[in-house]
C-alpha cells in the first residue's frame, strides 16, 4: 500500500489531469465554434457552402486524430516553422488544442445537424414567412431549438474529446495524464497494474459527471411541442 | 410577360395585390400547377377549394415562395417575387402566412412569437412591438396567455396566435393554408370567427380551406382547383348553387352526401 501511495508523491497526478481538463476546455470551445459554422454551412441554401462543410466533415471525421496532431507538430512546426506561441511548451499545448478542435469540430457539426433534424420544417417556414433571412432564421429560430435537441450527441462528443486529449502526448504535451502515466510505468515496474487502474479511474471520474449532466440537461431543455 | 391574365378580381384601385401569371410547377413527373393565372384585388377574400392533391396548398405556398415555381411570374403589390436573397425576405414580410400546423416558434413565449418579426425584420423598438402585440393578442382573444409557451395552448388558441403573429407584420395580403384542418371540431369556429372579422375589416385574404360555411359567409370569390388547374371561379353563392363544370359539381356532390 505504501508502495502504491508513493506514486502520488513521486508524480503530480492531479496536475497531469488538470492539463487534460484544460485541453478539453479550449478544444471544446473552439470545436463548438467551428462545428456551429460548419453546421450552418451544411444547412445553408448556398450549394458551395454546403459542399465545403460536407468536405470538411468527410476529411476530418475520417482522419485519425493521431495523424492530425502529429501533422501539427512534425509538419507545421518542425518543417514549416509554424508556431502558435513563442513559449516552447505553450506552443505544443496550443497545437494540441487546435488539432483536437479541428478534429472534433467535424463531430460537433454532425451532432448539431442531428439537432437541426429534431426541429420541424414548419419552424423554418414560419421564420421565412415573417421575412427572416437565412442567418437570422438560423440564429433566432433553428439553432436555439437544434442545440436543445443536440445536448446528448454533443455530450457524447465532449466525452470522446475528454478521452482523446490523451492523444496530445504524441504532440509533445509531456505533462498531460497519459504521458505522465507512461513515465510512471517506466520507473515503477512494481505497481504497473495499479498505475493503469489509477489513470483509468481518473478519466472515469471526470467523464461520469459529464454523462449525468447531459442527460439532465437534455430533459430540462427539451422543447415542448 | 407576353400574356396578361384576364381572370376575375375587383381591380378597382389600380394593380392587384397578388398576381400570378402563367405559373407552372412540377414535382418530378407530376404537373402540380398548370398555367395558373390569378389576380387578387385589394380587400378581396378569395377561397380556394378543391379535392386533395389538386394543388391548392402548393398554390398558396408558392405565393410567398415557400414552394419554388418552374415558370411564370408572381407579383406582390406590383413587385415581382425574386428567387432568393434580401429582396425576397422583404417581400415575404408583406405576405402573412397561417399554416395548417400553426408553426409557432416552440421555444418562444406567445408574446415573443408576435414581437419577433416586428423587432427583427422591421426594426421596431421593443416596447412598441410589445404594445402592438398585446393589442393584436387581445383582438384574437389570447392576450391572457401571453407568457405561456405555444405547447401550453390549445390548437385553436395557437392558430389565433399564429394569425396575430402574421398580422403584426402589417401584411398586404394574408395566406391561410388549411388553417382549421388540424383542429379539433370545437376549436374550428373560434379560428373561423377571427378570420371572418379580419375579412370584414378589409384584409386581402387567400384562404385554402374545406370549410364551405366560411366560403359562403366571407368569400368574395371561390376559386375551384382540380388536378393542378383552376377549373372554375365564381361568387360563392353562384359556385355552390350553380357550378358550371362537371368536376366542381362532382366535388360538391361528395361534400353534401357525407
Amino acid at each position: 500500500m505504501d508502495n502504491y501511495l508513493s506514486l502520488f508523491t513521486e508524480y503530480n497526478i492531479a496536475a497531469a489531469f488538470w492539463v487534460n481538463i484544460q485541453l478539453t476546455f479550449w478544444a471544446a470551445l473552439i470545436s463548438l465554434a467551428i462545428g456551429t459554422v460548419l453546421a450552418l454551412m451544411r444547412i445553408s441554401p448556398v450549394p458551395s457552402f454546403e459542399a465545403i462543410g460536407a468536405a470538411y466533415v468527410t476529411i476530418f471525421r475520417n482522419t485519425p486524430l493521431t495523424i492530425i496532431i502529429l501533422f501539427g507538430v512534425l509538419a507545421l512546426f518542425n518543417q514549416l516553422g509554424f508556431t502558435l506561441s513563442p513559449n516552447f511548451n505553450e506552443n505544443f499545448f496550443r497545437m494540441a488544442v487546435m488539432g483536437l478542435a479541428i478534429y472534433h469540430a467535424a463531430f460537433v457539426c454532425e451532432a448539431i445537424r442531428s439537432g437541426v433534424n429534431t426541429v420541424p420544417v414548419g419552424q423554418a417556414e414560419a421564420a421565412r414567412a415573417i421575412g427572416l433571412g437565412f442567418l437570422p432564421a438560423a440564429r433566432l429560430i433553428i439553432l436555439p431549438q437544434a442545440f436543445r435537441g443536440a445536448v446528448v450527441p454533443l455530450g457524447n462528443v465532449l466525452i470522446a474529446l475528454i478521452k482523446n486529449t490523451t492523444v496530445a502526448s504524441v504532440g509533445s504535451v509531456a505533462v498531460e495524464a497519459s504521458s505522465v502515466m507512461k513515465t510512471a510505468l517506466e520507473f515503477r515496474g512494481d505497481i504497473i497494474i495499479p498505475i493503469f487502474l489509477t489513470f483509468a479511474l481518473g478519466f472515469v471520474l471526470i467523464v461520469i459527471p459529464v454523462g449525468l449532466l447531459t442527460t439532465w440537461l437534455s430533459r430540462k431543455m427539451a422543447v415542448a411541442r | 410577360m407576353s400574356t396578361e391574365p384576364q381572370t376575375g378580381g375587383r381591380v378597382a384601385d389600380g394593380s392587384p395585390v397578388v398576381r400570378l401569371a402563367n405559373v407552372n410547377k412540377h414535382y418530378g413527373p407530376l404537373h402540380v400547377l398548370k398555367d395558373i393565372n390569378l389576380e387578387v384585388a385589394k380587400g378581396e377574400v378569395v377561397v380556394v377549394l378543391g379535392p386533395s392533391g389538386s394543388g391548392k396548398s402548393t398554390l398558396c405556398r408558392a405565393i410567398n415562395r415557400l414552394e419554388t415555381i418552374d415558370s411564370g411570374e408572381i407579383y406582390i403589390d406590383g413587385k415581382k417575387l425574386p428567387a432568393e436573397g434580401k429582396e425576397l425576405a422583404r417581400l415575404r414580410a408583406d405576405v402573412g402566412m397561417v399554416f395548417q400546423s400553426f408553426n409557432l416558434f416552440a421555444h418562444k413565449s406567445i408574446l415573443d412569437n408576435v414581437t419577433l418579426g416586428p423587432i427583427k425584420v422591421k426594426g421596431l423598438p421593443k416596447d412598441e412591438a410589445r404594445k402592438q402585440a398585446l393589442v393584436l393578442l387581445e383582438r384574437v382573444g389570447v392576450a391572457n396567455q401571453k407568457d405561456k409557451l405555444p405547447a401550453q395552448l390549445s390548437g385553436g388558441q395557437q392558430q389565433r396566435v399564429a394569425i396575430a403573429r402574421a398580422l403584426a407584420m402589417a401584411p398586404k395580403v394574408m395566406l391561410f393554408d388549411e388553417p382549421t384542418s388540424a383542429l379539433d371540431p370545437e376549436m374550428i369556429n373560434e379560428v373561423l370567427d377571427t378570420m371572418i372579422t379580419l375579412a370584414k375589416e378589409g384584409m386581402t385574404m387567400i384562404v385554402v380551406t374545406h370549410e364551405m360555411g366560411f366560403a359562403r359567409k366571407a368569400a368574395d370569390r371561390v376559386v375551384f382547383m382540380d388536378a393542378g388547374q383552376i377549373v372554375e371561379q365564381a361568387a360563392p353563392e353562384t359556385f355552390f348553387t350553380n357550378p358550371r363544370s362537371d368536376r366542381a359539381r362532382d366535388f360538391l356532390s361528395k361534400l353534401i352526401t357525407h
